[in-house]
């Protein structure tokens, strides 16, 4: 069917602030679509209020609105634009949930709106667990037994009638939010009572769980015309009972044979058939590892984070595709964008293997349960692709930044005094750190039989990741020959592994590799297998006798951001992807490396060459040796690029922009404080040390209380307040342990208000975009602060102070490119934090001034003066309205978490709220990001006892019409409340208010500072 | 222990042995690019005596199992993939995909860049391949053996008195070969490089020297071969070939101011008296003095300007013309000379 002519406009509606089981691969998924179908000739109109997204750029639609997800607020939107239809399966589950509220609000009726893709019947089908059951009946597709139970008996006597263990998942909750495995009657009290109490609508639904069975997710391309195909299947390295957003991930499916293949092939297809799905669907199987038996355990009709894996994996751009689907077109119709010959009525033939391993915030939430199970946790992901899956695998483990020790040695040092038996047993309960745990227990002699036993994953994964330890013992034992490096490397060993097992100089490696036939070399991602000749500047290091990478010339490096973490998030890939942008305006090939499957700078169409390789330095360098780049960018790419700095610089890499000694200025504190008291610069007082008694003096000296924190940090990790030397004690023991001989970094803390400044420099003039002023006071982190543009409360002379010491430190230290500044206004302007690099807010700013101030940048990096790009030193003319950006978290998939505001980040995403004045921004960014109407306020608040303490704050909420209750242990929780406070998160009934306000879904604060600034009489209505 | 794989091109891979270590073996080459179902494909009928290559790199991670074979043995005649799956759990498999080769005595071959081959049969099309367990070092030897032989066709005729002309190619037209091509005659076109062993080899009847461009004494490495050659067997040059007789035999050839071109030029045969018009194309010509101190005698002149058109070894079945008697283009009145070549080979079967 050829495109449709009828309509001419089309709303996409985005998926909002990242949170954990929905974050950037819908900005990669909804940047696709819209470009797909503008490139269709259709008007596209974008709602989003999440600014840390390149969909909500200027070029990808032809209308952005960044503005709340709420049904009042897009009814206001379609009211206005009068779409002729709605695309609402690219938006994650927030769009389809938005689509289906507009549905039945009846406004789309009214107006004559349709929605397009798959149909809302199909979603309802998919999505209710009881219509989804009685559709697989019908189609005679096994799924486990199960039941919607409503209290607690019904739930244990079902469980007794298909004996345990059952799953029990709570309805209609986000990412399956509070559900669990339970194996005996006690266990099913707590789960099924935490499901019930979380569930809105007090339902779950317990099914037999088939927990270690091989899983299995196929996505699956439909059209109206009713061809599918399959892009990819995947296979779960963790066995059925871990959410796939969990796992550890393979493409394509390795331990089935083709019968077993084909079988759950035709299941897939026969269910995506049923459903009538117009686009792109997953659909999730489990495979009993010993017999023919298999169940289908859920759909998703629409784009989701697999569909964002199996596009990288395979190359195939699973939403541009869907959403071309969704205008009329059939897949034999649309062209394949890789092979621009054949067409997209074809499955993917992939000759490599592909590892995702997904990112978790344990490493900053140190005390959060790490087990894993139903529910998601994971905040971002890797991939890697290899030949093999040893190969693949620690390619992906190198990509993880998460702990150095363990990703060289793979057997962590905490494991080092744990027994085999101890390993058996602490491995059944799979978390984080799982994988590595398995590797020490076979570095202590376990069989995979017994780890089989133990994890229930596959002997085939297990014996791969024993191939990998013998071959770590082979090289610790022996010589190292040329074959065993050859050996080793087909492994996936990098040089730094192998010198960390085998002393060996980089000269030996290299003489070593001269010896054999086959190299690291680069080989193509092509959807075909190298069948039909191909041009995609898609590249993995593998391996073999060929590279097909031949080295573009007149090119620059740009280094990505890795995986999304807390402090690291979705803004650095859009600051790198604008990068790229201005690299090619500029008349340069620009080389993108990167290794995160979920984000739009790694669509291979995104930059002239795409490496999707680990951020170390090994596999940089070997792409830099082979493409000669003119210089490298580590700017945009955060701390990950920024760390990469001195071991670029070391191998005598051309470094564009600020140079590593102005970084170093920056970041090493002796050097930062020298500058400031050079240029007589304000700061907190402050000092370094290496150990405890030395903090100690430290501490006493400045006077407490003290605000530490290790050098070298990303997001805070690792800061923290303290009142006293108890306090103090307390935090340097894990500090130090921590901080790998860098010393900790105590300074004088000052109450006053917090401000940041991103500049561009050219190396002698500085341009400031804006200040923003943080509502809540120094002492928060500025990623979890919410951030107010133009400065509310500063006056001009406190504005031109620190235009002139970001000014000062620009010019300092030969900054070329951006920087960003934190301060504290209180007596005087004080300088806390200079980071050499974009940051967070670039986006925010961005889209604020209408200035793509990482394009901008980069031009000054490329030798651009400030004037040539017609920018003038200074600040920026203030804009006459108001714009807020507030934070997003997570708390809710992080049980045990530490919530209240601290120097350490916590949230995962942040979203805009625009309007004439400050309480009409913050109403606008309070929807989707605190989820409170500070419009529509009712009922009373409800305050932890020591919050309750807080004279001040009990009044001020009083004068603004509050009525106040206190909590205690136990209490009954009260039906109408506006929201909670809890700004501490020490003793058992302050974490059991924040986990029973997020269970029965209220509103929760968890810092003083906002909810003084929020709640204050004259900003709510 | 190492295998090699030898494509007809020319590439060499070399790999780990698997499968049957001991096994060689020639034949097709192809690839397949089905990530699954290694077993049925290895069993289906349709890949008889091919050579299949993997373009997923792990194969055998699930084993082999029972009923899923598409024939009673493996039909192909190697494996080559980039891994070979040595441990294997699946609940069905009986047995590795390993063992299974080595038990159906198929060899393959594991560790070879599967890409980088698979593109070298897209780009050249499928083609023959040996899997052999040394460098094939003979391979100059027998390559020059094998690449002699340009072409080679069979005599549609009775098989008895079957005559064996061998066309020493220096740049033979086609229908010098087609003039020769009868029931009752075999011809193979060999390529210069030809040693005498090598012709000798193929048992010829006849040896015919056929025309090509350019110096005939650019070509002295072959002249000692057609020493012995008129020694052994009834010899026919033509064009270069005539020229390289008379080199062969201790005469001169030279350049000529602008030679030979068209398909008007007379011939006289000195025998006879007969005149032929004959099709010419030639820059170099013999000198028909020098033949006077040679064993050769002149048995043609071109009308205009006297320059030497034949040769014959008297006593022996070994003559030349400068001439082109298949014509094509040109007129066909020396044709009979392809006739009177293969009588000559009837009467002088025995020589050698």
């Amino acid at each position: 069917m050829p495109k449709r002519e009828d309509i001419k406009k089309v709303l996409i509606i985005g998926s909002g602030p990242i949170v954990i089981g929905q974050a950037a691969e819908f900005d990669y998924a909804g940047s696709q679509a819209c470009l797909s179908l503008r490139e269709e000739g259709y008007s596209v109109i974008l709602v989003n209020s999440n600014p840390a997204t390149i969909m909500t750029d200027d070029e990808i639609a032809d209308k952005v609105y960044l503005d709340p997800l709420t049904v009042p607020s897009l009814k206001k939107i379609i009211k206005k634009e009068h779409p002729d239809a709605i695309l609402p399966t690219l938006g994650g589950q927030t769009g389809l949930n938005l689509a289906v509220e507009l549905s039945k609000d009846g406004i789309l009726d009214e107006l004559g709106i349709e929605l397009l893709g798959t149909s809302l019947q199909t979603i309802n089908e998919a999505e209710d667990r009881e219509k989804f059951k009685d559709l697989m009946q019908e189609l005679h597709q096994p799924i486990p037994d199960s039941k919607t139970v409503y209290d607690l008996q019904d739930g244990i006597d079902f469980a007794h009638q298909i004996d345990y263990p059952v799953i029990i998942r709570p309805a209609y909750t986000l990412g399956g939010t509070g559900g669990g495995i339970a194996h005996n009657d006690d266990e099913m009290k707590t789960i099924l009572n935490r499901g019930l109490t979380m569930s809105p609508s007090t339902e779950c639904l317990v099914e037999k769980s088939i927990a270690g069975f091989k899983e299995i997710e196929f996505e699956v391309m439909r059209d109206h015309h009713g061809s599918s195909i399959i892009v990819t299947g995947m296979e779960n390295f963790d066995p059925v009972g871990i959410h796939t957003g969990d796992s550890i991930v393979f493409a394509p499916t390795q331990t089935l044979t083709d019968k077993e293949y084909q079988r759950l092939r035709d299941a897939s297809l026969t269910i995506v058939n049923a459903l009538k799905i117009e686009g792109g669907c997953n659909v999730q199987l489990a495979q009993d590892p010993n017999s023919e038996a298999y169940y289908v355990i859920e759909v998703n009709p629409r784009v989701s984070r697999s569909s964002a894996l199996a596009s990288k994996a395979t190359g195939y751009p699973i939403a541009k595709i869907a959403a071309k689907i969704a205008v009329g077109l059939n897949l034999d119709e649309i062209m394949n964008p890789i092979t621009q010959t054949t067409f997209a009525m074809f499955e993917p033939a992939l000759d490599y293997v592909v590892a995702k391993i997904p990112r978790f915030a344990f490493d900053k939430f140190t005390n959060a349960d790490r087990k894993l199970g139903t529910q998601m946790k994971a905040t971002g992901e890797v991939m890697a692709i290899g030949s093999t899956i040893e190969e693949s695998l620690l390619k992906a483990v190198q990509s993880l930044e998460l702990d150095q020790q363990a990703q060289t040695d793979l057997i962590p040092t905490y494991t080092r005094n744990m027994s085999m038996g101890d390993l058996l047993e602490k491995i059944k309960t799979p978390t984080d750190y799982r994988l590595f745990e398995i590797f020490a227990a076979i570095g202590k002699g376990a069989t995979i039989q017994q780890i089989n036993r133990s994890t229930q994953i596959d002997m085939y994964f297990l014996s791969k990741l024993e191939n990998i330890i013998k071959m770590q013992q082979q090289m610790t034992d022996g010589l190292l020959s040329a074959d065993m490096v050859l050996k080793a490397r087909k492994l996936g060993f990098n040089d730094t592994m192998i010198k960390a097992i085998h002393h060996a100089t980089d000269d030996e490696l290299v003489k070593l590799d001269k010896m054999e036939d086959q190299h690291l070399v680069y080989k193509m991602v092509d959807t075909c297998a190298a069948e039909f000749e191909s041009t995609t500047p898609y590249y993995y290091s593998t391996v073999g006798n060929e590279n097909e990478s031949k080295p573009l010339g007149n090119s620059i490096v740009v280094i990505g951001a890795g995986p999304i973490r807390i402090g690291q998030g979705v803004e650095f890939d859009y600051a790198t992807v604008h990068c790229v942008k201005a690299i090619q305006a500029a008349g340069y090939n620009a080389i993108i490396i990167n290794n995160n499957p979920e984000t739009v700078s790694t669509d291979f169409s995104i930059s002239d060459k795409l490496y999707f390789e680990p951020l170390t330095i090994d596999s940089v360098m070997n792409i830099i040796n082979l493409e000669q780049p003119i210089g490298v960018i580590v700017e945009f790419g955060g701390q990950t690029a920024i760390n990469l700095t001195e071991d670029l610089t070391k191998h005598g890499v051309s470094i564009l922009g600020t140079s590593l000694h102005g970084i170093e200025q920056t970041e090493d504190r002796h050097q930062f404080e020298d500058l400031l008291i050079d240029q007589n610069i304000a700061h907190p007082k402050g000092n370094t040390a290496t150990n405890a008694p030395e903090a100690l003096e430290i501490a006493n000296k400045l006077g407490y209380p003290v605000l530490v924190r290790p050098s070298f940090v990303l997001g805070g990790k690792g800061m923290a307040v303290v009142h006293n030397d108890d306090e103090l004690n307390e935090y340097l023991i894990p500090a130090l342990k921590n901080s790998h001989g860098e010393p900790i970094l105590i300074d004088q803390y000052i109450p006053g208000t917090e401000c940041e400044v991103d500049i561009l420099s050219d190396g002698n003039e500085v341009f400031v975009p804006g200040i923003m002023e943080h509502l809540e006071g120094a002492g928060i982190h500025s990623g979890d602060s919410i951030a107010m543009y133009p400065p509310q409360t500063l006056t001009d002379d406190q504005k031109e102070k620190i235009v002139a010491i970001a000014t000062k430190i620009g010019k300092q230290v030969h900054a070329v490119g951006m920087m960003n500044i934190q301060f504290i206004v209180a007596d005087e302007v004080y300088v806390i934090e200079v980071n050499p690099r974009a940051s967070r807010t670039v986006p925010f700013m961005s889209k604020i001034v209408k200035l793509h101030l990482a394009q901008l940048a980069t031009q000054l990096i490329l030798g651009k003066s400030l004037a040539e790009i017609g920018l003038k030193p200074g600040l920026h003319p203030e804009p006459t309205k108001v714009y807020v950006k507030a934070p997003v978290f997570s708390f809710a998939k992080l049980p045990g978490a530490p919530t209240a505001l601290s120097p350490e980040m916590k949230s995962t995403g942040e979203d805009i709220g625009a309007g004439d004045n400050l309480q009409e921004a913050l109403h606008n960014a309070l929807f989707d990001s605190y989820h409170i109407d500070t419009n529509h306020l009712s009922g009373d608040v409800l305050l932890s006892e020591f919050d309750a303490n807080n004279a001040s704050l009990v009044g001020q909420l009083k004068e603004s019409g509050f009525g106040i209750q206190t909590y205690h242990e136990g209490m009954e929780w009260p039906t109408d409340l506006a929201f909670v406070l809890s700004s501490e998160d020490e003793t058992a009934d302050q974490k059991q208010l924040v986990a029973n306000a997020l269970s029965h879904q209220v509103p929760v604060f968890t810092a003083q500072d906002t909810v003084m600034g929020v709640f204050q009489p004259q900003l709510i209505k | 222990m190492k295998k090699y794989l030898t494509l007809e091109n020319g590439d060499v891979f070399v790999g780990e042995a698997c499968g049957d270590l001991g096994a060689e073996i020639d034949g097709e080459l192809v690839f397949t690019t089905s990530m699954t179902g290694y077993q049925e494909t290895l069993t289906d009928p349709s890949y008889k005596d091919q050579i299949i290559s993997f373009t997923y790199p792990l194969i055998g991670n699930y084993g082999i199992s029972l009923g899923t074979n598409q024939s009673d043995t493996v039909q192909a005649a190697a494996v080559i993939v980039k891994e070979m799956t040595d441990q294997v759990f699946h609940y069905q498999s009986v047995i590795s995909l390993d063992a299974f080769l080595k038990q159906s005595k198929v060899p393959a071959i594991s560790g070879i860049d599967t890409r980088q081959l698979t593109k070298i049969i897209r780009r050249y099309g499928t083609m023959k391949a040996s899997l052999t367990n040394q460098p094939i070092v003979e391979k100059p030897e027998a390559d020059r053996q094998a690449s002699i032989i340009k072409s080679a066709t069979l005599s549609a005729g009775d098989a008895k008195d079957v005559e064996h002309v061998v066309v020493v190619d220096f740049g033979v037209k086609d229908n010098i070969v087609k003039s020769l091509q009868r029931p009752g005659v075999d011809v193979t076109v060999v390529t210069p490089e030809s040693t005498f062993e090598d012709i000798v080899n193929l048992h010829p009847t006849g040896v015919l020297l056929s025309n090509g461009p350019g110096d005939p004494t650019d070509y002295s490495d072959f002249v000692p071969v057609i020493q012995k050659l008129q020694d052994n067997f009834p010899l026919f040059g033509i064009c270069l070939g005539h020229q390289l007789l008379a080199l062969a035999n201790g005469a001169k050839t030279y350049k000529m101011t602008f030679g030979h071109r068209g398909i008007n030029h007379p011939v006289k045969n000195l025998i006879t008296g007969d005149i032929y018009i004959t099709s010419q194309n030639h820059g170099y010509a013999v000198d028909v003095d020098s033949v006077k101190d040679t064993p050769l005698e002149v048995t043609a002149l071109e009308v205009n300007d006297q320059t030497c058109e034949g040769l014959r070894y008297p006593g022996r079945p070994v003559f030349s013309v400068q001439y082109h008697p298949e014509a094509a283009p040109g007129p066909h009145d020396a044709t009979k000379l392809f006739d009177d070549f293969i009588e000559m080979m009837h009467v002088n079967g025995g020589v050698h």
